[in-house]
């Protein structure tokens, strides 16, 4: 293997290491406000990258009409029981009547617009997700919760082919430049991937330790009945700590659909690539997972250059050694 | 006046209740909805032109989804068997189906059609005939385009699954047949997001030419990072590329991949002595009036080749018993081995008692991506 070579095959797995990270964080935030471990993470990004694709074709996607449905579903629902306020009549009534507007009246084809679109409609249906299919069984069994949304999983999958159909589809890049380092060809793209995650990952760290919000997220995920008796609503927290998840899946929709088509069922994988990065972190650190998602990024490049065909088994196979370490440690600490 | 369409309403009743006592039942088995559901549209929207009448025969199509599941497709053959008592099967549409149902077909004694490239054993499943060309045949087409430009050289590329599998078998064989050498053989799965480390592999080895084993949108992938790398060198796919789709995401990269594919998707550029061309051209003419001129594919082409083999078969097997009976069904399997020059939309039939599918070149055309478009190489 010539420096070149591993070079190149390092850009691009810390290309593919940076969206396992953004999968990652979205999965640890909603597990630790949670216990609800969001596999159908990866079903939101691909469902993002086939709305914005539909969006710069000049489409209006299929996906607007269902959050607007949900939306409407919820917001009734919010009616029913009384529990209507401003927040919540800003939310389920206000913006999706916007987004439907923007879409209709905007300027869709434009790729700019078409991306920011996209992430505003995918975003929602973390929330939405919470709301119909976790809150009623918030205080379920974490093995049951995992059911669901496995369950959730095949059900986005189906939306994403009934209403984009089997084929995949592209995003424009965000730039097309290519940035020449001797003989290696870094893609803009590639840079703008990294560039993009460091700074969700400066901003989340941002969130999280300076504002009030952050704040109550952190202790809703540290003691859930603490955070209640001192008034945080676990109700809330939740929707946010969805909301969050989305956009990250929806965010790395847009990034990763620029270098690579993504079908409905592309998603799934690449969650699990992102679940691997977060089980390396123990599905608490977030320095941990992170650095776990640069080595599954950086192994599956390796690997694919050595042994294509066994590249998955590479990765997966990580798995064993770190929850027997994890569960080793675990057992040290004095926890059954 | 009135005595006419008394004699109308008459007829009318009459057809309407014969059927129901002498009728050939079909049993359809198609991919329409899961991953293989993008090949499934086509294959089913055949059955909107299929005969509804053949030798004074009414024919009822059953047609069932297996959802891109084998474990489906034996269930719904065994009830259409047992329950429905068709006469033939059409498909299943997917290989791992035909390979599945074929037992359970060939044991209760009805000819069956696949319509994936499954290679027939008629020694072992005398019933099971194939109407889509072989991988050895498609693939053994692209190999001769390779010879005649001169390339000594090939690296392959393809998923890590039985359809990638079954086109390197097909190329190690074409390879050996031609005197060219194989230099790599790199695989990927469907789902993946970067090829760039087998297409890096593929560069370090500087093939003369890649052959791709893959289908669908995923194949666009290697092509692209193979160009983006700067590899000059030809790129080779199979039939399971030549779609609208993949030029429609893969943009000008994909410029210049030769692949090989059924007359039918590229009818109206078929040579003019080519002996397809009019039934190819009847049958899409019809088939793109109903879907669009962009909805042309290969799979519609198997459906209505299926179809055609068993109408040419029905009136040999009627000498033999009535629709519905076990006389009828082998005599149908004899008349199906006894095709000869069937001119389908995919080929032409020649069957044998050792030959089930009996396609040979002409079956096969070279197409190229010029101007985001797929064009017969002559």
């Amino acid at each position: 293997m010539t420096p070149f070579v591993f070079l190149a095959l390092l850009q691009d797995g810390l290309t593919s290491g940076a969206i396992y990270l953004l999968l990652a964080m979205g999965l640890l935030i909603v597990f630790s406000v949670t216990r609800v471990i969001f596999v159908p993470q990866g079903d939101l990004l691909a469902l993002a990258t086939l709305t914005v694709a539909q969006l710069q074709a000049g489409g209006v996607p299929g996906t607007l009409w269902l959050l607007d449905a949900l939306a409407l579903a919820a917001l009734l629902g919010e009616i029913a029981g009384g529990r209507t306020t401003r927040r919540t009549l800003a939310a389920w009534l206000i913006y999706p009547a916007a987004l439907t507007a923007a879409c209709w009246f905007g300027p869709r084809t434009d790729p700019w617009f078409a991306m920011l679109l996209g992430i505003a409609i995918v975003t929602p249906f973390g929330p939405l997700a919470w709301r119909f299919v976790f809150r009623p069984a918030a205080d379920a069994s974490l093995l049951a919760l995992l059911i669901l949304a496995m369950a959730l999983h095949f059900v986005l999958a189906g939306v994403g082919m009934v209403l984009f159909g089997p084929d995949g589809a592209s995003v424009a890049p965000l730039t097309s430049a290519t940035l020449m380092a001797g003989p290696l060809a870094i893609s803009g793209q590639s840079l703008a991937v990294v560039a993009i995650c460091a700074a969700l990952v400066g901003g989340l760290r941002w969130f999280f330790g300076a504002t009030l919000t952050g704040k109550a997220l952190r202790a809703t995920a540290s003691d859930r009945l603490g955070a209640r008796l001192v008034g945080i609503d676990a109700a809330e927290s939740g929707a946010r700590a969805f909301a969050l998840a989305a956009f990250v899946a929806a965010l790395s929709g847009v990034l990763i659909g620029a270098v690579t088509p993504i079908a409905y069922d592309t998603g799934f994988e690449i969650g699990l690539k992102g679940f691997v990065a977060a089980i390396i972190g123990g599905l608490a650190s977030y320095p941990a997972a992170a650095a776990g998602a640069v080595l599954v990024g950086v192994l599956e490049s390796l690997g694919s250059f050595w042994a294509s065909a066994w590249r998955d088994v590479i990765v997966f196979a990580l798995l064993i050694p770190v929850l027997a370490w994890l569960s080793l440690r675990q057992r040290a600490a004095g926890e059954p | 006046m009135v005595a006419r369409v008394l004699a109308a309403a008459l007829a009318t009743m009459l057809a309407a209740t014969v059927p129901a006592m002498a009728q050939i039942k079909v049993g359809v088995i198609l991919s329409i909805s899961g991953p293989g559901a993008a090949m499934g549209v086509g294959y089913k929207a055949a059955f909107d032109f299929m005969p509804q009448e053949v030798a004074g025969q009414k024919i009822e199509y059953i047609i069932r989804d297996d959802a891109t599941d084998a474990e489906n497709a034996y269930k719904i053959a065994d009830k259409l068997i047992a329950e429905e008592h068709v006469d033939a099967l059409i498909g299943p549409s997917l290989y791992t189906s035909d390979v599945a149902v074929q037992p359970l077909a060939n044991a209760a004694h009805v000819p069956m059609i696949a319509m994936a490239p499954l290679v027939p054993e008629p020694a072992k499943f005398p019933y099971s005939f194939a109407d889509a060309q072989p991988l050895s045949l498609m693939v053994s087409v692209v190999f001769r385009h390779m010879q005649a430009q001169g390339i000594k050289t090939v690296g392959f590329i393809g998923f890590a699954d039985g359809w990638g599998d079954q086109v390197h078998a097909a190329t190690v064989q074409a390879a050996a047949a031609t005197g060219i050498k194989l230099v790599a053989d790199e695989r990927y799965a469907r789902t993946d997001t970067t090829v760039q480390a087998q297409a890096l592999k593929l560069m370090t080895l500087h093939p003369d030419a890649v052959m791709m084993g893959n289908s669908a949108t995923p194949a666009v992938l290697p092509v692209a990072a193979l160009r983006r790398l700067g590899y000059r060198g030809a790129i080779y796919g199979n039939h399971g590329i030549v779609s609208p789709a993949f030029i429609r995401v893969g943009g000008t990269a994909v410029d210049g991949v030769i692949a090989d594919t059924s007359p039918v998707a590229v009818y109206d550029q078929l040579a003019a002595d080519n002996p397809v061309k009019p039934v190819a051209t009847a049958f899409m003419t019809e088939y793109t009036k109903k879907n669009g001129a962009a909805s042309v594919n290969p799979f519609a082409g198997y459906s209505y080749d299926a179809m055609l083999l068993i109408a040419h078969a029905i009136p040999a097997a009627l000498t033999r018993g009535k629709p519905g009976s076990e006389a009828f069904r082998v005599g149908l399997r004899d008349a199906l081995e006894a095709t000869h020059g069937l001119v389908g939309v995919s080929g032409v039939y020649d069957m044998s008692p050792t030959d089930h599918n009996g396609q040979d070149t002409r079956a096969a055309v070279l197409v190229a991506v010029r101007h985001g478009e797929w064009t017969a190489i002559r």
